[in-house]
């Protein structure tokens, strides 16, 4: 399985309604490539998806697999493979017969098609499974098969629309690790859908970040999460404490709490951080508050503290120092984890 | 074990209600099996009822149960297609198509059997085939496949498989008969048991439709009360239930578990 390059060109899909769900999208998933695309519920991820599958046909713009238009060219004849959200096993038939079903179509020979089936049980550690029926499957052992199924015809791109959202926590962990590595492991091109920033960073060579169906910002999970390109992103992707800037001091900027060292020439109106890029400091500090709450995470401490401003800061701690309520908390940031965002 | 008397008093009342029903069905059937009903079982048992009804009437049996045969198949070929086309339409038209084709069933059988007659009576071949009476059928009991069809349909989140079947290469024909047949099983069963008992029982229409070389099992019967001895019509009437109650309870349990498979 080779690579396959996906070209969308100014591709816009409305529907009867009126309702735009994509505006002019273009995009390049170069072969081999993990895209996630990212965004809340209602952003044209999924609609996005289901053009480059060919469930939906854009209503301006093309779409290209190489060099190949597949514009209008339904789903059935593009040679993707497909995993569905809540996977949409054939309830007639057993997980082999699930897994046989697109080699069926292409008229491979049984003989071929067995041994086809074989490797992609083995392949998602479903070796025994072959006979069961689909309802005797748990929620993790259907998403294989429906992987499996999709993969069986050696497709030229796989798709998947939420693949680990109908799964509970642990084991969506476990599965998003397996995914990685078999995607990794197929180098065929593929593109997923999902909600969950912590699944789209663990399994996108790049993201894509869409909002009211538009591109918010493209790039690899590091860029997205270091250099968001404006205020959704940075928000949508991790926690943001904002500081609005009162006034340039000799030192830095002057905050409600404090004072921020600043490097910059230029004079924001607001610069921002992550929550774990603040330090608690016993002496001297940045910025003073007092607590207001604090939260057990297991590895680290989540603390608000409130500074004067609109919003108490969020602070990860990895000390997990027990502060009593309302006690003065010192905080200590790094000049160069301070950003600034085009809003 | 002691039991209240209230619950002997509702036995009681079950057993009276039972036997209100049942006394008459069981007396009819003691009829066509007795030598002479007017002087009682006394008289003897016999089959000699039973035989001649099969002698005289035997061509009504085979042709109401061909009827009923051929009517499942065309409600079949017709139902199924068309309740998947009204479950993908869902809109005004198809809802109003819905209730149209429930009109034959609330219209007095007499009513559509004479609307057939005026259209298609003047074509003489037609108009004594046993061809003319399948019409009729079919008509009459599309609606009591494609409800069943339909709801099944409806339940099985079709849309998302069939997407799932195109991903996988199947074009729209092989979409239809690898994904959305084989998950209406159960409803296109359910709907062929409906369709074959009442294509089998069917009199209303029938009685008009008919020619005296197309006579089905429920005419004949008609027939036989109008004209022969009372025996002997109890006796065509065991018959019938000869006929009928095993095909029911036959298609009962396999409905019983296709749906047990399904509920899985």
């Amino acid at each position: 399985m080779t690579g396959t390059t996906i070209r969308l060109q100014g591709c816009r899909k409305a529907f009867a309604d009126g309702t735009v769900a994509v505006h002019d999208l273009n995009l390049t998933i170069e072969p081999g490539e993990t895209l996630a695309i990212l965004g809340p519920s209602g952003c044209g991820k999924t609609t996005t998806l289901r053009l480059i599958a060919g469930l939906e046909s854009p209503n301006a713009g093309q779409i290209f697999f190489d060099d190949h238009d597949v514009t209008r060219l339904p789903i059935e004849k593009r040679d993707v493979g497909m995993v569905f959200q809540n996977y949409a096993l054939f309830p007639n038939l057993d997980v082999a017969g699930n897994i046989v079903y697109g080699l069926k179509i292409r008229g491979l020979s049984p003989a071929e098609r067995n041994k086809r089936c074989a490797e992609l049980l083995e392949l998602v550690g479903l070796q025994e499974h072959g006979k069961r029926s689909i309802h005797e499957l748990s929620g993790g052992q259907r998403q294989r098969v429906a992987l499996a199924r999709a993969l069986a015809p050696r497709p030229r791109v796989l798709l998947l629309d939420e693949p680990l959202a109908a799964l509970d926590a642990q084991l969506r962990e476990r599965l998003r690790s397996e995914l990685d590595e078999l995607l990794r492991g197929l180098g065929i091109t593929s593109v997923f859908v999902t909600h969950d920033q912590g699944e789209a960073m663990a399994l996108g060579d790049r993201i894509l970040v869409m909002e009211k169906g538009r591109v918010a910002q493209l790039a690899t999970p590091r860029e997205i999460y270091q250099q968001p390109a404006n205020a959704f992103v940075a928000s949508f992707v991790g926690n943001l404490n904002a500081f609005p800037v009162v006034e340039r001091t000799a030192q830095g900027l002057r905050v409600s709490g404090g004072e921020l060292p600043w490097t910059g020439s230029n004079l924001p109106s607001t610069v921002y951080c992550r929550p774990e890029h603040l330090r608690v400091m016993a002496g001297e500090s940045h910025l003073r508050g007092r607590l207001v709450g604090q939260f057990f995470q297991g590895a680290q401490s989540r603390l608000l503290v409130d500074v004067g401003g609109a919003q108490p800061l969020l602070v990860d701690s990895a000390d997990n120092v027990i502060h009593t309520p309302g006690a003065l908390i010192g905080l200590a940031v790094a000049p160069q984890v301070l950003f600034t965002l085009n809003s | 074990m002691k039991r209240s008397s209230l619950f002997v008093m509702q036995l009681l009342f079950t057993l009276l209600v039972c036997a209100f029903m049942l006394v008459p069905v069981l007396l009819s059937l003691m009829a066509g099996l007795t030598r002479n009903y007017f002087q009682g079982v006394s008289s003897g048992l016999t089959f000699d009822w039973l035989i001649q009804v099969w002698q005289a009437y035997s061509p009504t049996v085979w042709l109401s149960i061909q009827l009923a045969v051929a009517c499942a198949v065309c409600v079949c070929v017709i139902g199924v297609p068309a309740a998947y086309a009204l479950v993908r339409m869902n809109n005004r038209f198809s809802r109003a198509f819905e209730e149209l084709m429930v009109l034959p069933v609330a219209m007095p059988g007499l009513a559509s059997a004479l609307a057939l007659l005026l259209t298609y009576g003047q074509f003489g071949g037609f108009r004594s085939s046993w061809l003319f009476i399948l019409v009729g059928h079919v008509l009459f009991t599309l609606p009591f496949l494609v409800r069943p069809v339909m709801a099944v349909m409806q339940r099985q989140h079709l849309p998302t498989l069939e997407e799932a079947a195109a991903s996988l290469g199947a074009g729209p024909i092989k979409r239809f008969f690898s994904v959305v047949v084989p998950n209406c099983r159960a409803g296109i069963l359910a709907g062929v048991l409906m369709v074959v008992t009442l294509s089998l029982g069917e009199f209303n229409l029938t009685w008009m439709l008919h020619t005296p070389m197309t006579k089905t099992l429920p005419v004949g019967l008609a027939d036989s009360y109008a004209s022969a001895r009372l025996e002997v019509a109890s006796a065509y009437t065991l018959i019938f239930l000869l006929m009928i109650v095993p095909l029911l309870i036959a298609l009962q349990a396999i409905s019983a578990r296709l749906s047990r498979g399904e509920s899985r």
